[in-house]
């Protein structure tokens, strides 16, 4: 069981995490933007995460803690 | 539960003033991970560029100064000479390293200075807005060479990692990059190896990072890893050009 939490408005959308997760699971959220103005990443299918990290390795803002 | 991933504690809660998708953060990201790994967060002192990476100072948590424009190493070697027990590193663009501070680069590293460049290679200048850089493309559209470079009137694009092995005080001279995990985890163990000569003594150790500008290249951030891999790589091909510390040499 691996969890990843995203610092929301840290997030400046440029979406290379989305392409690197390996389970395609983390996806841009359209409906809403953060304090910066973009539409931040979520994941909703938390249970599908193997917290490879592959995401936050990729991150260039440091948005992403990952546990496992 | 535990940690896999967090933020390094070298690395302040400052956010990055960077464009969306620059891989300028995942370098700094790495640099603090080595200086947390290696436990020198107190025992190191940047000097931050002028570029984008001027701003740095502000996101690494260890001592650092701000150099002119180009004469990081000038002013490393002076910090270093007088702190010779503190670890000293720079952290330049390809604007600031091989245009205006080629002189300052090229002899910081055949002095054999006790310190460790880390050079951003992204083919463009970024903070002034997109103009040509001595690492541009042959062919590259930028502000100054809106028809591409040409070679008759700019000439070739310098290899800073060739230029600098061929010098007798470099310890370690190795290109990488951050367009993938796996690249970006190779990225890490170079600089971490660039840190540990320097706290060995070795000499001047230089660690040549492929980067993006999506910004000013005009690309997506994903359009970015790719046009770096497809243009970027075979004029600067990754590996390592000297290590002084490997086995036979």
């Amino acid at each position: 069981m691996a969890k990843v939490t995203f610092n929301e408005n840290a997030c400046k959308g440029c979406y290379l995490c989305v392409d690197v997760c390996p389970k395609k699971i983390i996806k841009k959220a359209t409906d809403r933007l953060n304090v910066k103005g973009f539409n931040p990443v979520e994941v909703t299918e938390q249970d599908q995460c193997i917290g490879c990290a592959f995401c936050a390795t990729m991150c260039p803002d440091v948005v992403i803690t990952v546990e496992k | 539960m535990s940690i896999v991933f967090e933020k390094p504690h070298a690395l302040s809660d400052v956010g990055f003033h960077y464009c969306p998708g620059c891989t300028h953060g995942i370098v700094h990201r790495l640099v603090a991970e080595v200086l947390d790994e290696l436990k020198l967060e107190g025992e190191t002192v940047g000097v931050a560029s002028v570029g984008c990476s001027v701003f740095s100072y502000n996101y690494f948590e260890c001592d650092m100064v701000q150099a002119a424009h180009g004469r990081a190493p000038a002013v490393a070697t002076g910090v270093k000479r007088a702190n010779p027990d503190k670890v000293v590193f720079t952290y330049q663009g390809d604007g600031d390293l091989l245009a205006i501070g080629t002189a300052e680069t090229i002899h910081a590293a055949t002095r054999g200075e006790n310190i460790t460049v880390v050079f951003i290679n992204n083919c463009i200048y970024g903070m002034t807005g997109g103009q040509m850089a001595p690492t541009s493309l042959v062919g590259q559209v930028t502000q100054t060479t809106p028809y591409g470079r040409k070679i008759e009137t700019q000439g070739w694009p310098i290899n800073g990692c060739e230029l600098v092995s061929q010098l007798e005080g470099t310890a370690l001279a190795q290109r990488v990059a951050v367009n993938n995990v796996k690249n970006i985890r190779e990225a890490k163990a170079a600089i971490k190896k660039a840190f540990t000569y320097q706290t060995e003594k070795k000499g001047f150790t230089f660690v040549e990072v492929l980067s993006t500008c999506p910004t000013n290249w005009g690309l997506s951030p994903q359009e970015s890893m790719k046009w770096m891999e497809e243009n970027m790589m075979p004029q600067y091909p990754l590996g390592v050009y000297k290590d002084k510390g490997a086995k036979g040499e």
